[in-house]
Parts: C-alpha cells; structure tokens; sequence
C-alpha cells in the first residue's frame, strides 16, 4: 500500500545506464504468458493501493500493483465491478498485468474489455519519464489514446504506474440457461441469441453444451428465461460455471504441470464470431459468442493461423509449448516496422520486456 | 523516398489528373472556397489543392506523389467537425473523401457493418435497421457526419454512457499509411495481437493514416426505450440526482441535463413542453426489455422527486419521447436564435464538480460580459458550454475565445479535460500545454513520428510541437494566426 514510484524510476535511470534490460513483474501470475521473459526482474507489486474512488463517478483509480482483489472488495462495498471480469489467477492478478496483458472474462463481447475501461494511466517511460495520459473522466479526446495502447503491449512500452478505470454496477439478477447440441449449431444459435434485444452477457461452448448467461433487471431476465425455454440452471452451479471458466480454473486451462493438461500448447483465437473451425471446433472452448476460441494440443503454428486468418481473426499461442518461438499471430511487415519505432518512442534503448511480445521487439 | 524539390501546383494537379477524373483535381479559387473550413468556421486557410478520389488506389497514389515531395494531406469526410481539424494547410492538399459512401457490407449474423469512411453515421442506422440492428455511437452531427470522421474524432454522442464510443465499436480499419501503403488493424475478432494500433488510430486526427474502410458492430435495437423528464430549481440538485441515478445501478441509455437559458432557447424553438421556469432539467432515457424499462422508469421518476423535482413527466408514446429529445437535440440552434453567434466549447469534468464548474462559470460569464447557456451530456460530464457573442462587434470573437481557453483550463483544474469529444485540431491546440507537460507533448509526438516521419499528415493539428507549445504558453490568444472574426456554428 505504497507508492514506490521514485524507487521504480530510480531502477529504470541505472538499468539505462548500465545497458540493462527489465523483466517488469507485478503479481508475476502471468509468467506463463508472451515469450520467454529475459532481463533483470523488476518487480512493481509494492507499487500498491487504490489511490481514488468515487462510486456516483464510476471512476476508480489505483496504482498499479493493486491485487484485482482488492479492488474487487472495494467496488463490491458498493455493488460495483469491473465489468470486464478479470482473471485473478489465485488473487495475485495484479490490475498493471491485467491491462499489460489484455486480459477480460465471459461477459467482454457486451460490456467491454479492460481495453475498453481504462480511462487513463500513468507511466514511466525508458527514459525515467513519469507521465500521465488520459484521464478519470469517461470521455477524454485530447492527445492520442496511449491507455489504450497499453492494453496488451505486455509492458514493452513503459511500466504502468496508475491505473483509472471506468467501473459498473452489478446487475440486479443473474440466470444461466444451457441447451445441449454440437459446436456446428451453437457457434449459430448464439450468434441467433446476440442479435436479439435481451439482457444476454455471456455465451460459452464446450463438451455438447451451451451456457447462455443473462443479467440486469430481474424482471427482464426472468422473462428471457421463460420466453426462450432452455434449461434453467440452478444458481450456484452457473456461478460456479462461469467463475471457472472466467478464472481459467477448468481442467481445460491446466497450466500446472502437476496436471493432466500438463505443459500441453493453449491456443487462443480471437476470431469472426460466426465463423466456423470445422476441424477444431468440437474440440474447443468456444466463449465470447464466438469470438474466443481455446484449443488445447501440439499443433502447427503456421496451421492454426491459416484458420485463424480464414475465420477473419488471428491465434497466440497462450500458454505451454515452445516459449523461445513467436507465440502471437505473424505481423506483416510495415505494421512490424510501425510497433517497433513506437517501441523505440517509448523505450528508445529497448529497456523493457525486450522480445516478451515479439522476437523482434 | 522523400525528395525536396517542390512541384508548382499546376504540375501537382497535372500529377493528380493523370489518375483522377478532372473535375475532381479541384484548383481555382471559387470551387475550393467551400473547403476553407470545417464546422468551426471562424478557423479559415485556402488549400492548394482539393482532390476528390474514387477508388482506394488512387487514394493510396495521391499519398505516394504528396509523400514523394512532402506535401501535406488534410484528409477530410463531411466537414461537420467542431475543432478545425479538417482546417485545409495553405501549402497542402486536401484530400476529400466525399465520394466513398457506400455501405459494403451489413451482416446481421455477426451483427458488423463494412463501410467506406463517407458513409454517414446515420446511414448505418437506416440501413441495419432492416435487421433489428443500429449503431450505437449518435454524435449530434450524425444526419451529415461521416463515419471515417468519426474514426478521427472518436465521436460520442447522447449515448455512449451505456454505448460506448466510437472506440468501443469500430472492430477493424484499413488504413493507408502516409506512404500509402494498405495496412488493416483489428481483425473480425475483438482483439488482436501486439500493439492496439487501433486504439491509437481513433481519436487521431487524421494526424497518423488516412482510413480507407471500417468495420462496427451493430446492436439489436431494444424493444422499449423511454424518457423521463424532470425540471429542478437549482442546478445543484439536478446534479445530486444524477449521482443517485448511478448510485442506484441503473445505467440510462441517455442522461442530459440544460441549464435556464438552454432551456429557455429549446422550448422556443421546438415546443417540446419543457418547464421554461426551471434552473436545470434533466432528461433520462432508460432503454432494455418491456419489463426491464418498466421497473427502471418507475425508480427514476421516485429519485428525481426525492431529490426535489419541480416537475417530472414520462414519455407515454415513441411520438412523445421523441419531442422531448427534439428539445435537446435542437438546442444549439436554438441558442442560434437568441444570440447572433455562439461558440461552443467541449469539456469533461468529474461530475460531482459540476455545481462548482457552474458557479465558476458564471463569474468568468460576468467578467468577460458574454452570456453562457449550458448543455451537459450529464451521464459522462461531458460539458458543452455555448458561449453567446456577437461576431460583428470587433474584438468580441477574441474575447470569446479567451474565455472559452479559461473553461477549459478550469475543466482541467477540477481533474477533467480540455476535449470530450470534439477534438484538438487548431482550436485547442494551445490548451494542450494546460492539460499536459512538456515531456507528455514530446511523447505525444514521437508516437506521431512513428507513423509519419516527414510530419506531413495533417500537420499543425492535435498535438504541438514543443516549440510552438514555448510559444503557446507565453503569447496572448490574439496573436493567434489562422483566425478571421466570423460566424460560429456549434
């Protein structure tokens, strides 16, 4: 619960100056995550504390070594959320590694991801530069969006030291309603569902079974349930479902390597939302309406991102499998050399994370 | 490869005319008067040239030759900007888009729409309404504004608290790179892997690529939507129960609130039955689900009478909700009608500061003599202050603009911004300094650089130079340059 922005600015001056590179780690739960991490470990999670909270604002700010959990319990004090429904890995997310690594739960197609939350962030550059972009209000269009820019950049571009996020309130009720059929038909039925006006906010596939997730006024979701007539799962079963599957806690996720998924490759499609994947699909974890595919195996990266490419979208290799590799989808050319000179804005002596993105960057 | 020898603008239009129908290379005086401005007309330049292409490889040629002998583009969709960002460069080419207005694609499986960057915001609408879809972001503008300028802007509107941004719905763009050069950012899925170029490219000005195409997402157009109107006798309460609006968890689809004179110049012009005596009046629309709608109309109208509502009234029919809007909508116009010119400022605030915003703003009101009437996008503190001049009393217009720089310094004071939606372009250039420091502007420019080495896309808008931000920070506003005294359009 401190702020040890000086100390992290202080480190960031003497790596420069000793040519060092930075391993940037806050929780360090999503090691797993990117190429292998090389560079000296700097480690940001005293870096901790909510700093503002407003609930009639929407607004939280908090530094960003702040566990998730903790910014959990506070907006919960409040019936609020982080509507993107963060990962937590076992309460040691940290909110800087999850915009860092871009990462939201279940109900991301209709509320939105971290991507789409934060509001603005400070950071400190590879210079020593502590700087603040965007701001605690929800609209803010001076300057280019350099929040946003963050999300996913996997700290290659500075280490975040604030975060400011939009925040939701819970919704009033929840109701998960499931139907058995095959991927074929669910990847079409819930793309069916999304285009219908109802107080639908999440939809996932796996093992012959689709969970449609509905949530907001009770009243409009009690009658969502009646209208479309699937299986009413009992409350705590559905809680439980989308807790495991938000959390990345099913079997399917395994990344212990204790476990039977043991070190197995974890793809990740990001993809058309009603494309289908005919030699993976039954196979897969099809979440996000379609949009989020996960597929567990040995397999050919090139492969997958021809089917990715031709389901409109792109694959990473997320977790297990060769680390020392490219593990995200090909870049063409002239959008390699764009990220690299705004890497080279940011970092311009590649102090930060080098190569965790990218072998190139 | 840039070269430095400079063409005459006879030898350019030669250039451009040897791929581009004629009349669209456009170089007299007369045809290109019309593009001397955006909506913010008081900020005027004559370009060299005008050129209106028809196909993305004779945009993407265009780019090659002005690249080549680094002559600056100012991509431009409808014109309808509010920040002087379409402003043509007196040494440039202007680079109109007006003629890419088709609708590729509407897929109502995956609820997206493929468009060219003419296609105006409503339009996508229209057309996806077939399907049970819309498109959620609604800048005021949105009857001629263009969805590529909306890229640019990253354009908001009355409901983007529940809806988002122009950010938040674009799934992909192909952009050509200052080279010319085809990139596509995004993809058919959410995300995508590396750098959010995208995030960067909306709200970028037309500063970093000129987009070609873009991908939104449509939403199912909800089956009930009602407003709940509700007049206050001080601007106070109006604001404490926005807070207790939010508080409650409910998130309206819209949640505006008028001042007395906004008031009063909206219930002229449209008739629309708003209670003239009131101080402040909020309208709340609350969309969903018959029943959702139902149960949450009921709790909104129960809170703006605990928090002291003169009157409150419930749209009963679509006709009725859509006069009560009409109001809102025509608000600046109407303001048109009780002053000879208006200028409309575009700042965020931290909501709970409203009530102090306000006070503050009258007293600059008194000090600079100029009436303000006020419009608030109250959901997201966005504020749009109209401040009422009259442009053929010399000096007024500058007087004006100072105190419009003065509202947005408080905006950023009380923890806000200098620009909610409308843009820096040239008009907020100068505040740029107040909202960010030195090292923040250089940063800013060395992300511009990244996409744009020779500084030739758009140059002069959105972000300044240091040098020019030295300048800013020590001259008075009305040594300024590209100004004229003129009419206002908000």
């Amino acid at each position: 619960m401190a702020d040890i922005s000086t100390d992290i600015q202080q480190q960031i001056l003497a790596a420069r100056n000793d040519k060092q590179t930075l391993n940037i780690v806050g929780g360090g739960s999503k090691s797993f995550m990117g190429r292998e991490a090389i560079g000296e470990r700097l480690d940001v999670s005293g870096h901790s504390g909510i700093v503002n909270y407003q609930s009639v604002e929407l607004v939280l700010t908090a530094r960003a070594g702040t566990p998730l959990i903790e910014i959990e319990a506070v907006l919960a004090e409040n019936n609020q959320m982080l509507a993107f429904e963060p990962p937590r890995f076992s309460g040691v997310a940290t909110i800087g590694g999850t915009l860092a690594c871009n990462q939201s739960g279940p109900g991301r197609p209709w509320a939105g991801s971290v991507r789409d939350h934060v509001l603005g962030v400070r950071l400190i550059n590879g210079l020593g530069e502590h700087l603040k972009f965007g701001g605690q209000v929800m609209k803010n269009v001076a300057g280019y969006d350099v929040s946003r820019l963050q999300a996913g950049a996997m700290g290659s571009l500075g280490v975040i030291t604030e975060i400011s996020l939009k925040v939701l309130p819970k919704p009033a009720a929840s109701r998960t309603v499931v139907w058995d059929m095959d991927a074929r038909d669910a990847i079409d039925f819930m793309n069916q569902l999304a285009a219908r006006p109802k107080p639908i906010n999440a939809t996932c596939w796996l093992q012959g079974r689709l969970y449609v997730r509905l949530s907001g006024a009770l009243s409009a979701v009690k009658a969502t349930v009646k209208e479309w007539q699937g299986t009413e799962l009992e409350q705590k079963q559905a809680d439980e479902f989308w807790r495991q599957l938000g959390q990345q806690e099913l079997s399917f996720f395994d990344k212990d390597a204790s476990k039977k998924n043991a070190g197995m490759p974890l793809w990740r499609f990001s993809v058309n939302s009603a494309a289908h994947i005919p030699s993976l699909d039954e196979h897969s974890i099809i979440d996000w309406g379609g949009s989020q595919r996960w597929l567990r195996g040995e397999q050919d990266k090139l492969h997958m991102e021809s089917l990715a490419a031709s389901a409109g979208g792109q694959v990473s290799l997320y977790a297990g499998g060769d680390r020392r590799s490219e593990v995200m989808h090909t870049t063409p050319e002239v959008l390699q050399v764009i990220q690299k000179r705004i890497k080279a804005s940011f970092d311009p002596d590649g102090i930060f994370n080098p190569g965790r993105l990218y072998n190139w960057m | 490869m840039s070269t430095t020898n400079k063409l005459s603008t006879d030898e350019l239009c030669q250039l451009f005319r040897g791929f581009i129908a004629p009349q669209n290379v456009i170089a007299d005086e007369e045809t290109l008067k019309p593009y001397e401005c955006d909506g913010l007309s008081m900020y005027c330049e004559m370009p060299l040239i005008v050129v209106l292409p028809e196909t993305v490889a004779q945009v993407q040629e265009v780019l090659g030759i002005c690249h080549s002998h680094a002559v600056p583009v100012v991509a431009r969709g409808a014109g309808t900007g509010l920040c002087a960002g379409a402003m043509p460069n007196a040494e440039g080419v202007v680079l109109s888009l007006a003629k890419f207005k088709n609708i590729l694609e509407i897929n109502p499986q995956t609820r997206t729409a493929r468009l060219q960057p003419g296609v105006r915001n409503l339009a996508i609408s229209e057309a996806a309404a077939e399907y049970g879809l819309y498109y959620g972001p609604d800048p005021s503008s949105q009857i001629a504004c263009t969805i590529g300028g909306n890229v640019a802007e990253n354009s908001g509107g009355v409901h983007c608290l529940k809806y988002g941004l122009t950010v938040h719905n674009v799934l992909s763009v192909e952009m050509l790179t200052v080279e010319g050069e085809k990139v596509v950012l995004g993809s058919d899925g959410l995300d995508s892997c590396g750098l959010d170029l995208l995030a960067l490219i909306n709200g970028s000005e037309g500063l970093l690529g000129v987009i070609t195409e873009i991908q939104v997402k449509l939403l199912p157009i909800p089956e009930k939507a009602r407003v709940v109107m509700a007049g206050f006798d001080n601007v106070q309460q109006a604001g404490d129960s926005v807070g207790g609006i939010i508080a409650s968890g409910i998130i309206p689809a819209g949640l505006e609130m008028m001042d007395s004179y906004a008031i009063f110049a909206a219930e002229d012009f449209a008739k629309a039955g708003y209670p003239k005596e009131a101080k402040a009046l909020l309208l709340c629309e609350v969309d969903g689900t018959t029943e959702e709608v139902q149960e949450h109309i009921e709790q909104v109208e129960k809170l703006f009478h605990s928090f002291g509502a003169t009157s409150v009234r419930t749209s009963q029919t679509e006709a009725e909700r859509a006069l009560l809007w009409k109001g809102r909508k025509s608000a600046f116009p109407a303001v048109g009608r009780i002053s000879p010119d208006y200028y409309c400022m575009d700042g965020t605030i931290p909501r709970g500061q409203l009530a102090h915003v306000l006070t503050q703003m009258q007293r600059l009101s008194e000090h600079y003599q100029l009436r303000v009437a006020n419009v608030f996008h109250a959901g997201d503190g966005n504020l749009h202050p109209l401040i009422l001049f009259d442009a053929n009393i010399p000096g007024e217009f500058a007087k004006t603009e100072e105190f419009g720089g003065k509202i947005l310094e408080l905006c950023v004071a009380v923890g806000g911004c200098i620009t909610g939606e409308h843009g820096v372009g040239i008009e907020k250039i100068r505040q740029m300094s107040v909202q960010f420091t030195e090292l923040e502007l250089l940063q800013f420019n060395a992300i511009k650089d990244a996409f744009d080495p020779v500084g030739t896309l758009n140059p002069g808008k959105g972000v300044p130079t240091l040098r020019r931000c030295q300048e800013y920070r020590s001259i008075e506003p009305k040594e300024m340059n590209n100004k004229k005294e003129g009419v206002a359009h908000g």
